[in-house]
């Protein structure tokens, strides 16, 4: 798996797409509801969407793509540390300096890049 | 946050804000029916497996050992309040130990028998039949100089961020508890109520595979079940949740 464009230079990433592959919105929506994965709806709730049990630990991400840039939101998605560095938002694209990863993951990110294409993609489907 | 202290302070009101909660409170009402209740109580079981161990031979001990019983007596008096000073530093050997481990220890020891291992039915038995007899009892465990390194290393482990998820007990339990994470909501995260039955499990388990439930949720390496690293961890949360009562053999979702 290449994992080369990681957190070190997520500011610079974020403008330019990690794929040449466009987002599939429709595959960023299952992602971001998907539990096995420690996806977005853990923490975070969408109205437009039908799940139950959706989280209040982070804002809702409702009309997210009139607030953020899709540069903003991939940013966020990357490594949210790297605009907030104690925030509780999980890094989805980079392990570094991450403490105690289990084995079972240790050896990739949370998303790969295109999943973080297809979540942007998604999110930016919010609109008002 | 000022404002989900509020809210809090609203649901919560039995508890002033400085004081602990119990994960009971944040159960639904069919959920703390089932602790309630003995008879509905599925951990209760264990118990009663817990009283036959006690006072019977033990499985594979020498002909005329020691049982439980034939020193201790009846665990309602003999054991009441027990748990509740648990962990406890142990004196031959300066080492924390908790229930746990000191009932294994016994079966070796007094028994001349095999301990049963960590999270095994009959471990899980006689630690939640001793735990039981605490009941209602406040949490009570050693303070002071002798115990501060054991305490200073819990906290570490609990305020360490942790795993590929990057978050630490505190976060959660600490920061943001009374939120919700898909279907839970965030308790206090403490440990007043072990061994729990947890619906989700279907079975009951200690609060070490709680610890380990934790840290595979952010995604962590677990530590091993009794190891030195959990022991601290125990001895924290018990220190953190002083005022608390203990519910063994607590139910939770
Ligand atoms: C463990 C909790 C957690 C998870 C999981 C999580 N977030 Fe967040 N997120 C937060 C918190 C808390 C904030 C607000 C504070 C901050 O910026 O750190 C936030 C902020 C945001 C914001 C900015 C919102 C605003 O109104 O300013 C966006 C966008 C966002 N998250 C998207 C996502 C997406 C997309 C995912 C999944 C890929 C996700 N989050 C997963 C906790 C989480
Ligand atoms: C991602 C959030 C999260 C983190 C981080 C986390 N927990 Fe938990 N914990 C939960 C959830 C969800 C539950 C189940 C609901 C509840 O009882 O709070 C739980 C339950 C518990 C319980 C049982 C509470 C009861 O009333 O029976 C204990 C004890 C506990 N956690 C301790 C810890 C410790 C120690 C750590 C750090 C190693 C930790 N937790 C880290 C989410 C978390």
């Amino acid at each position: 798996m290449c994992l080369l464009p990681l957190a070190a230079n997520a500011g610079d990433v974020s403008s330019v797409p990690l794929t040449s592959t466009p987002g599939d919105p429709a595959r960023g929506q299952d992602i971001v509801r998907d539990t096995g994965r420690a996806s977005c709806l853990i923490c975070h709730a969408i109205s437009a969407m039908p799940d139950r049990d959706q989280g209040t630990l982070g804002p809702s991400l409702d009309a997210i793509a009139t607030r953020y840039t899709e540069a903003e939101l991939r940013q966020r998605i990357v490594d949210a540390r790297t605009l907030a560095p104690d925030t509780i938002m999980p890094p989805y694209y980079s392990n570094e300096g991450l403490v105690r990863i289990g084995s079972r993951w240790a050896q990739s990110t949370i998303y790969s890049a295109q999943d973080v294409e297809d979540v942007v993609a998604f999110l930016m489907t919010l609109g008002d | 946050m000022q404002r989900l202290v509020l809210v809090l302070a609203l649901l919560f009101p039995a508890a002033a804000l400085s004081e602990p909660i119990s994960g009971y409170q944040f159960m639904e009402p069919s959920t703390r029916q089932l602790q309630d209740d003995d008879f509905l109580n599925p951990a209760f079981f264990l118990v009663e497996r817990g009283r036959q161990l006690w006072d019977g031979a033990w499985p594979g001990a020498p002909e005329g050992a020691a049982s439980c019983q034939s020193c201790h007596g009846a665990p309602e008096s003999s054991m009441r309040g027990v748990s509740a000073r648990y962990p406890a530093l142990d004196p031959a050997t300066g080492k924390l130990v908790n229930l746990e481990l000191k009932i294994q220890s016994e079966i070796a020891r007094k028994l001349s028998a095999e301990p049963p291992q960590y999270e095994s039915a009959d471990l899980l038995a006689l630690t939640a039949l001793i735990a039981f007899q605490s009941r209602g009892m406040p949490l009570d465990v050693p303070t002071g100089e002798k115990v501060a390194g054991w305490l200073a290393q819990g906290e570490e482990i609990y305020t360490t961020r942790r795993g590929q998820l990057n978050l630490s007990c505190q976060n959660c339990h600490g920061e943001h508890w009374g939120q919700k994470l898909r279907g839970d909501t965030i308790s206090q995260g403490h440990s007043n109520a072990f061994p729990i039955f947890r619906l989700i499990w279907d079975e009951v388990g200690s609060l070490h595979r709680m610890f380990s439930w934790c840290m595979e949720a952010v995604r962590a390496e677990p530590y091993e079940y009794g190891s030195e690293e959990y022991l601290a961890l125990e001895l924290y949360l018990a220190d953190r949740g002083r005022g608390l009562t203990i519910e063994s053999p607590g139910v939770r979702r």
